[in-house]
């Protein structure tokens, strides 16, 4: 049989991340899929000579609009782990709300454009309206839509009213009303099902060797979930991984809508225990010496931040992993043996975030 | 630092990888950093949600065994340190040869200093 090597991206219709697959088909089959990067590399790392430590939080925020606030979290409490500030319980919690709000609409923008891949237009606009409330609850709180910008070394510098808390609540009430309004075409329609089950299949052992984070591992059955370190605000919060068993393009999808509802709950329970205390506390002492190493679940997965801190303003060395990194070699396992037709659909399953990739 | 710290040197370094993958860990990462004139670099696993950590200071001018035959998910990371860090990974199982993150034409080493190198023909 005659290969054909077929490039896939870095621009295509249905994938909106610049990566380039070079696709080696045998008869409509992939045989190999080699990746090549570096499209959108912007050297972020980089920025921690320049900017001080306190700047970086923006620059952290940057490497994905869509889960800025997680990686500004995470920036801020490595920095203050380094630094031994203990942040208020109210802001910790105030992370968390913001946090899960993004989680809910970046999970909310996938399937639209997982349900666009299969040619679900009018799915894709369904889940596109919903999300739009997350979006409003963000710009309403924060002044902006999706780098909301909220987090300081020591804390918040926003804070949500009693009447926000209401419309909060009212508008989080309407998109899970309306969600699982949706829950029946996700997970039991007759194109879903055809184009997702059975579809990019990685077993529980490949995840675990391949290292796959977030979704991506939990939809081949293993429960781990880096909010069950109870970092932050989440150790106040009761909270099971969502895990499905299939590994293929269905059971991913499945785990990004569960969390979906699983996200609008860890909203109402940190808004429920949601004490009174200061946004931030004051910043004293040196800058960061030493080193540290803390890990946070994006929507994507497990994001691991590094600091090395010297003692000046500047830090010696800033390393972020971003969860579509560990999942490039799983995508890598899951493309041989798929037909050509499915290598959208695989890519899409793995929500990747080039942007994050790259840095 | 969150979790345990375990010192590896050249010789011992995939072995002691391969004993972490005897025992179930999965590498989760590797973090690199200037040590003087060396580079350090953490090789993160995980386990149960326990971090464990090797550490490896090696001389940036010499290669550093791939433990990519090991873990197939450290090739990326490897080569990405390859192009951030100038540093040669013996038996990379899938080497991009300094060109994962950036351009062939590229001189400079983003994460070293002062450093220029050959771009690449």
């Amino acid at each position: 049989m005659a290969t054909t090597v077929i490039p896939f991206g870095p621009q295509h219709p249905v994938l909106p991340e610049p990566v380039h697959l070079t696709l080696k088909v045998e008869d409509e089959i992939v045989k190999e899929a080699i990746p090549a990067l570096g499209y959108v590399h912007r050297g972020l790392e980089k920025l921690a000579d320049i900017r001080d430590f306190h700047q970086m939080i923006n620059v952290c925020e940057r490497v994905c609009g869509i889960c800025s606030m997680i990686h500004g979290t995470c920036y801020s409490e490595t920095v203050e782990e380094l630094m031994g500030i203990e942040v208020t319980d109210r802001a910790k919690l105030l992370r968390v709300i913001w946090s899960e709000l993004h989680r809910s609409h970046s999970h909310l923008l996938w399937l639209g454009l997982f349900a666009d891949a299969f040619g679900f237009e009018s799915l894709f606009m369904q889940f596109w309206k919903i999300r739009e409330r997350i979006m409003d609850i963000n710009e309403a709180t924060t002044g902006s839509r999706v780098i909301v910008s909220v987090n300081v070394i020591g804390g918040v510098r926003a804070d949500l009213s009693p009447e926000q808390i209401r419309w909060i609540l009212s508008e989080i009430e309407i998109v899970e009303k309306e969600v699982k309004g949706l829950q029946e075409t996700i997970m039991n329609d007759y194109t879903v099902k055809t184009r997702t089950v059975g579809v990019g299949v990685m077993t529980k052992a490949q995840a675990w060797e391949l290292g796959a984070a977030g979704p991506t591992l939990r939809g081949s059955g293993v429960a781990q979930d880096m909010r069950q370190q109870g970092y932050g605000g989440y150790s106040f919060l009761d909270f099971e991984p969502v895990v499905e068993t299939a590994g293929d393009c269905w059971a991913r999808s499945t785990v990004r809508f569960r969390e979906v509802l699983q996200s609008i709950d860890l909203v109402r329970q940190a808004i429920a225990k949601l004490p009174e205390g200061e946004l931030a506390v004051k910043v004293k002492g040196n800058p960061p010496e030493g080193e540290a190493y803390r890990r946070v679940e994006q929507p994507r997965g497990e994001c691991v931040y590094y600091i090395r801190g010297n003692g000046t303003k500047h830090l010696d060395r800033l390393r972020i992993r971003t969860p579509t990194f560990a999942n490039i070699p799983p995508l890598l396992a899951m493309l041989p043996e798929c037909e050509l037709a499915d290598v959208p659909v695989i890519v899409l399953s793995i929500d990747p975030c080039i942007s994050c990739t790259e840095r | 630092m969150q979790g345990k710290v375990i010192d590896v040197t050249l010789d011992t370094l995939v072995g002691e990888v391969m004993n972490m993958k005897n025992e179930g860990q999965r590498l989760v990462t590797y973090s690199a950093y200037q040590d003087g004139d060396k580079l350090g670099i953490l090789y993160h696993f995980d386990k149960d949600l326990e971090t464990t950590h090797l550490r490896l200071v090696a001389d940036m001018d010499k290669p550093i065994p791939s433990v990519s035959g090991v873990y197939f998910a450290a090739l990326l990371v490897e080569n990405e340190i390859r192009d951030q860090w100038n540093v040669k990974f013996d038996g990379l199982v899938l080497d991009f040869n300094r060109t994962l993150l950036l351009d062939p034409e590229v001189t400079q080493v983003p994460l070293v200093s002062n450093v220029k190198i050959e771009p690449k023909k």
